[in-house]
């Protein structure tokens, strides 16, 4: 029987060894994973690092089961393993925390724990279900509200959520997926010093998937670095540096620093918010009385932990959510969104999450691309829209931004997320930008895009625009900011200029607990 | 041969046929899958029809012989197929914006009542009177689209039952009128309003025995195919209907682009009903509802939503309409028979929509 030749998957205790023998993956003619032999010692955090494509989600999801290797083996506590599908990694003990959410929007977080455990009776005892979850909430030191409906919650308490449940799950090797994209540094050291400690006391084994140095170098144990598919470095992290393993990363190539700011003497207010009020899908306050103004040649940083109201403030801006209260204006005049606004203007947007929020998935490349100013001229002529020059567009954008497609016929949703990403910006930032509102716009995107998206955007304000800039990823507004302020539970309750900014006082506002400080 | 020859030959063979346009490639595979499912539900109802003890051969053969085969059956086809394609636009246009109308009937037993009032208050030239019908047709079958749009963007009403449940009112509106404020007290066993009078009928197109709502239809398909395809104005309305939230970001006055849709929509089923009125009854009563608002539901869906492939839906599917009559004389189908086979078309069609973009063939190449 091939069943009993093949070790059966049994949970054992204790935090497990892993390693890869030679895994090789192809997709067509693409190599995905040439030769990569690792090993995992129990009880450490791995950390894999590498550019987009480089390999990394390959290798991990030959290891939950989701991909089959084409050649290579994986040993698990010491013995060969074959993983063909989710259930087996998860009977091994074996879970993942995945860059996108795995929740049910319409249940609560609660449920969402009890039901991810897969072995439910026909009636669930919910009474004894709550108190072992309040008891096994104690034990966590990251919080999530568990009554809410998922779909209720923002991006980093979902997050937060999805790590809650590898443990829930008691899983001994916990994979993390660019964790903590949505989480403020604090929270992700929470989280990520939660899991460590875990591995070091024994508990479990963590790999780490991640573009962040300085959580490789404040968390993990080991770094593989991984380059098109194959391994071209390991160290032990006590014996390297960030500047040694950015040089494994992306080779000897040139990579693109953000351009540098230049001092730009600031202009005219722009952009300007007064007593703004907005509120949330379900009705209740999620902006309150935010004020600010952005002047040209400048960009205003809004810091904070996802869920305090900047999705919301964001959407005002952008014209996708009516405020409740207060005004915006736009160089001294109201403001309303209006295409009309827009195009006189000159206001261009890079929003988060740019296929939901920026896109016509079912529409072609050129077609997206043409979303500004397909009713203007050269690409109109009177009613009527001209396809050759709508074409002729797409193609330039597509060469001068290097945007990886089939064709510019082919619908942007089959682009990878970093292509998408390039699609909206050379249609946002290929004309003149006079006030530019970003949020989030390098979530999830690779070392080199990164670097290239920021060089724009600081392009963009040294040619004189007004540009808000918000971010979960602190670093990035300490990067590119000129101004800095935080948003607490829809209030701006920080602001400073980045030159006087106090990186003690944003951590403290931001997380909501701040006795002293600039006043808002 | 010598080696030279046959590598020339080898290379004229790897010389590409005109290349196929990925622009090509996706027009072609929209018609692909619709072909598919038509051909896959015929099968099916060719089986439903063999289980009934019946050739589905001679089935196929009869509605050939009684949509197709010669002069008489095309006028019949054709005179079914227009108020289709009018109807199919109700529910063409509104999708170019997201929505989902099933509402046509309504749209269209409202046109044709407004259209039969016009004659009641109006004399004067027949042209002028059927301008004027034709426009206050059009004017209600707008509206009452409209209405489901307008519930739809402000007040988050499901436009799809909002339309469904809005035909029925104007199903009852018209037996209402025509069984007591407008009814003919000559109508004695059909109640319906006064007749429009000879001289506002509309006649026949020149040539053949087919009204002018064929040709009504064929030229909105047309104009609209132009609109939704080659105008600022379509493109504006596909960003609206392919994502709310871009469309906001872009500026774009959604709510305005989901009303015109609608309010076009409607207008088009609105002169279904106008033409049905001037052309086929005579005046207003309870067979104006029937169905053709409905099977526009189909043929729209069929066509996938694209005005131009409506006319051919709309014939086929009319084809099949008038074949009704035959196969029920010939082989005693009876008259639901017809509903069942849209019926499968229909659920086979909305079942081939996950297939789009399945196939390597269809997937674009950089061409």
């Amino acid at each position: 029987m091939i069943e009993a030749s093949l070790p059966h998957p049994v949970a054992r205790g204790g935090a497990p060894t892993v390693e890869f023998i030679g895994a090789t993956k192809r997709f067509g003619t693409l190599t995905a994973l040439d030769d990569v032999s690792i090993k995992v010692r129990p009880g450490s955090v791995h950390a894999l690092l590498g550019e987009n494509g480089a390999g990394k989600s390959t290798l991990v999801k030959c290891l939950v089961g989701f991909y089959a290797a084409d050649a290579g083996q994986v040993m698990f506590d010491g013995r060969e393993v074959a993983i063909r599908n989710p259930h087996d990694a998860g009977a091994l003990g074996i879970g993942m925390v995945y860059q996108h959410f795995t929740l049910v929007p319409s249940m609560t977080a609660a449920e969402n724990l009890v039901l991810a455990r897969g072995d439910l009776p026909f009636r669930i005892d919910w009474a004894s279900e709550r108190s072992r979850l309040a008891e096994f909430m104690a034990r966590m030191p990251i919080r999530v509200p568990l009554d809410k409906p998922v779909g209720a919650l923002a991006a980093g308490e979902k997050q937060r959520l999805e790590i809650l449940k590898q443990l829930y799950l008691k899983r001994r090797l916990v994979i993390l997926d660019e964790p903590t994209s949505v989480l403020t540094i604090e929270e992700a050291d929470e989280a990520l010093g939660l899991m460590r400690d875990m591995a070091h006391r024994g508990e479990i084994t963590v790999i780490i998937i991640t573009h962040k140095f300085r959580e490789v170098m404040a968390f993990a144990d080991r770094v593989s670095v991984l380059r098109r598919g194959a391994l071209v470095g390991e160290r032990e992290v006590a014996d390297s540096s960030p500047d040694d393993l950015a040089e494994l990363m992306i080779g000897t190539r040139a990579i693109r620093t953000a351009a540098a700011k230049a001092p730009v003497e600031t202009g005219a207010v722009l952009l300007e918010a007064a007593e703004l009020d907005a509120a949330d899908d379900s009705g209740h306050p999620a902006v309150r009385r935010a004020s600010f103004r952005v002047r040209g040649g400048e960009i205003l940083g809004i810091a904070g932990v996802s869920g305090n109201g900047q999705r919301e403030l964001i959407e005002c801006l952008l014209g996708q959510r009516a405020p409740t209260g207060g005004s915006v204006r736009v160089k001294g005049r109201p403001y309303g969104a209006t295409r009309r606004e827009m195009q006189q203007h000159r206001v261009f947007s890079l929003p988060e999450m740019p296929l939901r929020n920026a896109c016509v998935p079912g529409m072609s490349v050129a077609d997206n691309m043409a979303l500004r100013n397909f009713d203007r001229a050269p690409l109109s002529r009177g009613p009527f829209l001209k396809r050759r020059a709508l074409r002729e567009q797409a193609r330039r954008l597509i060469e001068s931004f290097s945007v990886k497609t089939p064709s510019p016929e082919a619908p942007i949703q089959d682009l990878s997320g970093g292509n998408v990403q390039r699609a909206v910006l050379a249609r946002e930032l290929s004309s003149e930008v006079d006030v530019l509102i970003a949020a989030n716009p390098v979530f999830g995107l690779d070392f080199a895009a990164v670097a290239a998206i920021h060089g724009r955007i600081v392009a963009a304000r040294n040619r004189g625009a007004a540009v808000l800039l918000v971010s979960e990823d602190l670093d990035e507004l300490l990067d590119l900011a000129d101004q800095v302020l935080v948003m607490f539970e829809g209030a701006i309750v920080y602001r400073s200029a980045i030159a006087d900014a106090d990186i003690g006082a944003i951590g403290r506002h931001m997380a909501g607990h701040a006795g002293a400080g600039t006043p808002a | 041969m010598t080696s030279s020859a046959a590598h020339a030959s080898a290379r004229t063979a790897s010389v590409p046929a005109p290349a196929m346009t990925d622009a090509n490639r996706r027009a072609l595979e929209g018609a692909f899958w619709p072909i598919v499912s038509l051909l896959a539900a015929m099968v099916v109802f060719g089986l439903f029809v063999a289980l009934t003890g019946r050739d589905p051969l001679e089935m196929y053969a009869l509605i050939y012989e009684g949509a197709f085969s010669d002069a008489f059956a095309w006028q019949n086809t054709l005179q079914r197929a227009a108020p289709l394609i009018l109807c199919a636009l109700a529910v063409a246009l509104p999708a170019q914006a997201g929505l989902t109308i099933i509402g046509g009937e309504g749209a269209l037993v409202l046109g044709g009542l407004a259209a039969s009032v016009v004659p009641l208050a109006v004399a004067g030239p027949p042209l002028l009177v059927q301008a004027l019908m034709a426009g206050c047709a059009m004017l209600a079958g707008g509206f009452w689209i409209g209405l489901s749009g307008w519930l739809r963007h402000y007040r988050g009403v499901n436009e799809t039952i909002a339309s469904l449940l809005l035909s029925y009112i104007a199903i009852a509106l018209l037996n209402h009128l025509v069984e007591g404020a407008l009814r003919d007290p000559a109508s004695l066993n059909k109640p319906s309003t006064r007749p429009v009078g000879d001289a506002n009928m509309l006649g026949n197109l020149p040539g053949i025995d087919v009204h002018p709502g064929l040709a009504f239809g064929i030229i909105l398909c047309l104009v609209l195919h132009v609109v939704v395809r080659h105008t600022g104005l379509g493109f504006a309305t596909r960003i609206a209907g392919g994502n709310v939230r871009a469309a906001r970001l872009a500026g774009l006055p959604v709510g305005m682009l989901i009303l015109w849709t609608c309010v076009a929509g409607g207008a088009c089923a609105g002169l279904a009903g106008m033409v049905e009125v001037a052309a086929v009854l005579g005046s207003a009563n309870a067979t104006l509802a029937a169905g053709y608002g409905y099977a526009g539901i189909l043929v729209s869906f069929i066509a996938r939503h694209n005005p131009l492939a409506v006319i051919p839906v709309a014939i086929l599917i009319g084809g099949i309409g008038a074949a009704g009559s035959l196969l029920q004389r010939r082989m005693e189908l009876p008259d639901a028979a017809m509903l069942v086979l849209q019926g499968v078309a229909f659920m086979i069609i909305l079942g081939m929509e996950t297939m789009t973009g399945r196939l390597k063939f269809f997937q674009p190449r950089g061409a």
